[in-house]
């Protein structure tokens, strides 16, 4: 009889396609790689309600302003289900927000940019969501049963995500000299931290060979990423706007458009703290967090009354 | 004044508190107790700018200018605006929030009830949808009052202390002046002296399951039938409408 | 004395699509009590017209089976084909069987 608890039989049921769920065997590494990327995946889901949020109270339309809300909402939930899929693993959500607060923990560099116009809105949709997108699409066949499902249902509810977003870009790109320049202005500064967001090479990646090995990953970064720019750079040309990068090429033979360099020392600048809005973004979410502390407080002691009222009725 | 003019005039009132308080609540979205709770007030945002868009547009439709919801929306100044000011008050903390909705949606709950019997088709029609959402707006103030109320000291504290603050703008709730009493008489406003009385009773009756004291009639706060409000008004709309006001020509 | 902070406790959602389909697991909530458990699972998991029943169980009242007995619970019935109907041989030109 094989040892069920033993890494080579896990590794077996992972080479055959099986998927892990929560009580099954799996190497501590295992365990490990998961929590720590499904948190950084909810995290980056709940600090990434900020940049937008910043303009839900300045949407100039009422069918805007509902697509927004809506669309936040669902960063939310996504948020959501990925804190309980990595409650699973045996981690508390008090303990991963624990973490987020004492930076153990990290989201998505992305949100360290500002949301400056209109226009950013229609960016982040588009370019933001777009290349989590090509991510998450990725993720859905990923080896742990629950972060799968979780994926599986974040991918069905994204799908309007990028399309609202490119929505914006093409009606300000058709509007107004102001609008032109607005949309222009996102696109230059959302398009390299949109291209970082797949990370920099797998090779300088210190956890891939694990992640590909497990199947938590499916595809490399530069994969994913030449996935995004491929579908994306189309779309910009359709509706004017230019690709601010002076060195791109289409290479007739692949199909696949070659880009100048990405500044990756500005992407481990702003990993360490020092993007426009790291503080910002985290100081929100401590301070929120702590004020709505007596509320949850509040509802535990209600719980507790009402069961002690019960035990008495009895 | 034409014969639609009030018909106008209340439909402005309707969606005005709709718009006014769905923008309030959208103003938490990431800042609520938990990531749940968050949910649920946007939830309870999104239903009610809904609403506004319907209301607004039959306001735009009734008013024959050749206005959209949004031109109703985004380009009208405070004193053209007519929800009531309770809805207008800040977010504040949870209590605050719990509060003014309390006190909103249970008057909503009794208001929609009976307006889903007017003489107005569209108004019936959006009458009857917006019970559906109204009811639960009022279940969910309704049991955070109680678990706030009955939670712990600071939580109890917390809450009778927005109940009491917010008191001064339920009067209002419940004015009739010209417009509603004519369109009344003509089958379409509802008539608010039993809402008041239901509204009374409901609001009773959750602050007694809460531990909370119900306040004692004091003055009551008014203007918003004319459009006087608070000063807080002001600040909604200038965030609200800075980019239809800033670019006039665009369209977004 | 800085307090432990809660989040609330973890339940389960299951959801029916339509009425007659089986209930159906969504996915988690956090909620202090079931009407709350209720309203969450309802505002996260219903918001575009997913459901029409849900039901919710605090998480710590699922009881899971041990994949160290996958083979002694499930195993067993895999050669009881006759459980199928295919495994019958009907004659030639039967109907409506």
């Amino acid at each position: 009889m094989h040892n069920e608890h033993s890494d080579s039989h896990f590794q077996l049921r992972i080479d055959k396609g099986e998927h892990i769920e929560a009580k099954d065997y799996m190497p501590e590494g295992y365990r490990e790689h998961l929590i720590r990327q499904i948190s950084q995946h909810a995290h980056s889901e709940v600090i990434g309600m900020q940049p937008e949020g910043n303009w839900i109270t300045r949407a100039p339309s009422l069918r805007s302003k509902q697509i927004l809300l809506a669309k936040i909402q669902d960063e939310g939930g996504h948020g959501l289900y990925l804190y309980c899929a990595a409650e699973t693993l045996g981690i508390s959500r008090t303990e991963m927000i624990e973490h987020l607060h004492t930076r153990k923990a990290k989201y998505s560099n992305i949100f360290n940019y500002p949301s400056l116009n209109w226009a950013d809105i229609g960016a982040i949709g588009w370019l933001v969501d777009g290349a989590a997108i090509v991510n998450q699409v990725s993720l859905q066949r990923t080896s742990y049963g629950p972060y799968s499902r979780a994926m599986v249902r974040i991918c069905k509810e994204e799908s309007f995500h990028q399309r609202q977003g490119y929505e914006i870009m093409a009606k300000m790109m058709g509007g107004t000299k102001d609008q032109k320049a607005m949309a222009q202005d996102a696109m230059n500064r959302w398009w390299w931290p949109a291209l970082m967001m797949f990370d920099p090479h797998d090779s300088e990646s210190p956890h891939t060979s694990d992640a590909v090995k497990w199947r938590i990953k499916r595809e490399t970064n530069d994969e994913l990423r030449q996935k995004f720019i491929d579908k994306t750079i189309p779309q910009a040309e359709l509706i004017g706007l230019t690709v601010p990068d002076k060195d791109i090429v289409l290479d007739k033979k692949t199909g696949h458009y070659k880009i100048g360099p990405i500044n990756w020392e500005e992407f481990y600048r702003v990993i360490k703290g020092h993007g426009p809005c790291n503080k910002q973004r985290l100081d929100h979410h401590i301070f929120y967090h702590h004020t709505g502390a007596w509320v949850r407080e509040a509802a535990e002691a209600y719980k507790a009354k009402k069961a002690k009222r019960e035990i008495a009725a009895v | 004044m034409k014969a639609t003019d009030n018909l106008y005039n209340y439909c402005l009132r309707l969606g005005d508190d709709a718009l006014i308080l769905g923008h309030r609540l959208s103003e938490l979205c990431s800042k609520a107790p938990f990531i749940e709770e968050d949910l649920a007030l946007t939830n309870i945002s999104l239903d009610m700018i809904g609403r506004a868009q319907a209301i607004l547009k039959y306001a735009a439709e009734v008013g024959g200018k050749n206005d959209t919801e949004d031109d109703l929306a985004y380009r009208r100044a405070e004193i053209n605006y007519y929800n009531h000011l309770l809805v207008e008050q800040p977010n504040g903390d949870f209590a605050h929030t719990i509060a003014r909705q309390l006190f909103l949606s249970a008057f909503e709950f009794y208001l929609y009830g009976e307006m889903e019997k007017c003489h107005d088709k569209t108004l019936a029609a959006i009458a009857s949808k917006t019970l559906k959402e109204v009811r639960y707006h009022l279940e969910h103030a309704s049991d955070w009052t109680i678990r706030l109320g009955d939670g712990t000291p600071e939580s109890h504290h917390r809450m009778q202390n927005a109940i009491n603050e917010l008191w001064m703008y339920t009067g209002e709730l419940f004015e009739m002046d010209e417009v509603e009493m004519t369109l009344m008489r003509d089958g379409i406003a509802v008539d608010l002296i039993p809402v008041k009385t239901q509204w009374y009773n409901r609001i009773k009756h959750v602050l007694a399951e809460a531990t909370l004291v119900m306040p004692e009639d004091s003055y009551m706060q008014t203007g918003s039938r004319k459009g006087v409000h608070t000063e807080h008004l002001g600040h909604i709309l200038a965030e609200m409408q800075y980019l239809q006001r800033a670019y006039p020509d665009a369209i977004w | 004395m800085k307090a432990l902070d809660t989040q609330l406790d973890l339940w389960e959602v299951f959801i029916q699509s339509k009425s007659g389909q089986p209930y159906i697991h969504s996915g988690s909530i956090h909620a202090s009590d079931v009407k709350m458990a209720m309203q969450n699972a309802r505002d996260t998991y219903t918001r575009r017209g997913e459901g029409t029943s849900i039901w919710v169980v605090a998480s710590k009242n699922i009881n899971a089976s041990n994949p160290d007995d996958n083979d002694m619970l499930f195993d067993p019935s895999n050669d009881k084909i006759y459980r199928h109907p295919t495994f019958y041989v009907m004659p030639e030109g039967a109907k409506n069987i």
